[in-house]
């Protein structure tokens, strides 16, 4: 039992899941879940208790059992106790003064990662404000390695995404002309297909590696199909570079992707398999989201935001080379509007980098989602403040495959400028030398003679 | 001063935003503009209500037998807070189900739901013409078919309920996707075999954006056929079952009109 007191009342809660839950600041899926705190004043009691419960509470007591969930067991079995030692006497308020402190510096936020459990970290994030949860998340720092370096300070990479409604290759190829020409694609090259066909899988994994290899670009491709597709295009002889898989926080939820620990780990080996990195051997990507668990009913009562942090125990297993909270993707059902999707980016952001993770975030809402582009606008600003790993680069911002908004490559160019963040250091290198940028990382006057633009007269042709 | 994209001809090849020049480092004014009444127009799609008599009339004259249904949901905005409402039918829809369903002869093979979902223009603009395409593949493989049941404020998982009452072996939901800025009017297809109540979204394959400038009606009752008759073959739906639709005959199509980076090489 958690009790405390808050002004002239007193509250109870009757387990470390109820306090994290009910401390969780508003949203609609915990609303939902009928695990929000029911007023106001309850809300900010159960932030008052959770300041106070030790860190080592969260060894000793799980929110998922043990037992009947492998997540639970494998941030349990994981856990680094040594790496815990330099926090183990806080609490969690203690833990938030700690990280905000000048003790917390990047080496030393690095050196505890593996001591902090996501419940951990979820439950420091809830009595964390938005500028705390800036502060904190660009202090660390995350690099992750495959064909360019990601994650280094003062730099911020972007997926290139050229959906296409029907995997039409030429479309494809459109957007992805359009993207590198406006210096987006050093996270990934990366395709969400309308179709699972194996065949339609492969053909876009050639053409993606070909676009690569032609212009000798230092980027990789990935097509963000479920992991034993991937299993069977490698086996298949396509060129995968990044493995890729949704997952989620509970063991159930992960079953209702159709994935287990063991699945994933098939997936990952095989990805090692081929040896395509040149700089490193990061090769998965994973995607994650508050509210899956809800809607997969796989939530075991836990508030949204805690299960989105267990979701990080399970990419960090596998050394992703990124990992994408799609925030505002899920509907106005777990997150309703643009406060509560802003809120919500910026806790995935901080809990994944406190965790170790090359932690990104598709900065989006659907349309029936109380949001707009100036709401965007705000946690691009904020997560470039945090140093986000990388965003999404999406034609005018407008998703014609997944049917939602998301960030631009005018919206890259705007937050480089306003914020002076680079590319990743060999992309960098390659736009400058095509002739795409100038010397400054600045998109400079069309060059005839940029092979970009001779691609896309053949294309037209 | 606007810098304008020299390669904005590949528009001709994409509904995508691509080619729009920019304003500095920002999109030029009448791009800002064009975003902003697009998004209008879908908020506006999201919360207007389908009108479903003349849905109900096309499917008639088309031959197929229909049902009205409903989910628990009361009101749009419940519809869009409450997806747990959306995926129960309302009590008297449940019963109507039942007995229509007591009154078939034999258990049927395949109950289509058409669900209004997040977009009531999918289902305006697509319903009759996608069964119409689908129709022919219905006949030829022999199944039998239950009633098309047209529900109001319908999630995709409102089919098991329905696939459940009537005891299908599987069942097939049409339901409007949530709008894009540039297809406010896409459908979706999920076909789930053996449908009872809290099956998980793995057990179902799903064809997606169907509409006039997306897959057309012919691939996608192509698809849809190729996947039920898997399904009936199989006995699963699923991950487990791969959309191999052919691909001899689509993937030549698309490598006819696709000049991929690899073909000019």
């Amino acid at each position: 039992m958690y009790r405390v007191q808050a002004g002239a009342t007193t509250y109870a809660f009757p387990d470390l899941k109820t306090v994290l839950a009910k401390a969780s600041p508003h949203r609609s899926g915990d609303v939902l879940a009928g695990v929000a705190a029911h007023s106001a004043a309850e809300s900010a009691a159960a932030k008052m208790a959770l300041a106070e419960v030790p860190l080592k509470t969260f060894l000793s007591e799980t929110v998922v059992p043990y037992e009947t969930d492998d997540v639970t067991r494998l941030i349990v079995d994981t856990h680094d106790a040594v790496a815990f030692q330099a926090i183990s006497h806080l609490t969690v308020g203690g833990f938030r003064d700690w990280l905000l402190s000048e003790a917390a510096t990047t080496e030393v936020l690095a050196a505890v990662s593996p001591g902090v459990t996501p419940e951990m970290a979820a439950a420091v994030s809830k009595i964390m404000r938005n500028q705390d949860l800036v502060l904190v998340a660009r202090k660390i720092s995350v690099i992750s390695r495959f064909r360019d370096t990601i994650g280094l300070p003062g730099r911020m990479s972007v997926r290139l995404q050229p959906n296409h409604p029907t995997d039409d290759k030429k479309g494809i190829a459109a957007s992805i002309v359009d993207g590198l020409m406006y210096g987006c694609g050093d996270a990934v090259i990366g395709i969400n297909p309308a179709s699972d066909n194996i065949g339609a899988i492969t053909d876009l994994l050639a053409m993606t590696d070909d676009v690569i290899r032609r212009f000798e670009i230092p980027t990789q491709s990935c097509v963000l199909t479920h992991v034993t597709t991937s299993i069977e295009a490698i086996a298949r002889g396509a060129p995968v570079d990044l493995v890729f898989q949704s997952i989620g926080g509970t063991e159930a939820l992960n079953a209702s992707f159709g994935v287990t620990l063991g699945v994933l780990k098939e997936g990952h080996e095989a990805a090692l398999s081929l040896k395509r990195g040149t700089v490193g051997n990061n090769c998965m990507y994973f995607e994650t989201g508050q509210g899956s668990a809800l809607s997969a009913d796989a939530h075991h009562g836990v508030d949204q935001q805690t299960l989105e942090a267990r979701a990080y125990a399970v990419a960090r297993q596998f050394k992703p080379l990124l990992v994408n909270t799609v925030v505002g993707f899920i509907g106005p059902e777990y997150l309703s509007n643009g406060k509560q999707i802003i809120r919500a980016g910026l806790e995935d952001h901080f809990c994944g980098k406190l965790l170790g993770l090359p932690m990104g975030c598709d900065i989006c809402y659907t349309n029936h989602a109380e949001a707009d582009q100036d709401d965007m606008d705000v946690l691009l600003m904020m997560l470039g403040a945090a140093g986000v790993t990388f965003i999404m680069g999406i034609p005018g911002a407008d998703d014609i495959m997944l049917n939602y908004q998301s960030t631009s490559f005018h919206d890259a160019l705007y937050l480089r400028e306003a914020l002076g963040l680079k590319r990743a250091p060999e992309f960098e290198a390659w736009l400058s030398r095509i002739g795409v940028t100038d010397g400054a990382g600045r998109l400079a006057k069309h060059q005839p003679s940029n092979p970009l633009l001779r691609h896309a007269q053949d294309l037209a042709a | 001063m606007t810098t304008l994209d020299s390669w904005n001809v590949l528009r001709r090849f994409t509904d995508a935003r691509i080619g729009l020049g920019r304003s500095g480092s920002g999109l030029p004014t009448r791009e800002v503009l064009a975003f902003a009444l697009a998004h209008a127009e879908a908020r506006d799609a999201v919360l207007t209500s389908i009108a479903w008599e003349p849905v109900e009339q096309d499917l008639r004259e088309l031959g197929f037998e229909t049902l009205r249904a409903a989910s628990a949901v009361e009101s749009r905005a419940e519809y869009l807070r409450r997806p747990d409402l959306g995926r129960k039918l309302s009590h008297s829809a449940l019963q109507t189900s039942l007995e229509a369903a007591s009154l078939q002869s034999a258990r049927p093979d395949l109950v289509i739901m058409v669900g209004d979902g997040l977009s009531s223009k999918a289902v305006e603009a697509n319903i009759a013409p996608m069964l119409a395409a689908l129709k022919p593949h219905i006949v030829q493989s022999g199944w039998r078919l239950g009633p098309v049941v047209l529900a109001r404020e319908a999630r995709v998982a409102l089919g098991d309920e329905i696939g459940e009452a009537f005891a299908a072996k599987a069942v097939l939901v049409l339901i409007g996707e949530r709008p894009g800025l540039s297809s406010p009017d896409s459908l979706g297809a999920y076909l789930t075999w053996a449908p009872k109540v809290g099956l998980k979204d793995a057990e179902r394959n799903c064809v997606s954006n169907i509409r006039v400038r997306g897959l057309s009606y012919g691939e996608a009752a192509f698809k849809i056929s190729w996947l039920l008759s898997q399904a009936f073959k199989r006995g699963l739906t699923g991950v487990q079952l791969k959309d191999e639709s052919e691909y001899q005959v689509i993937g030549s199509k698309v490598a006819a009109t696709a000049i991929g980076a690899a073909a000019k090489t």
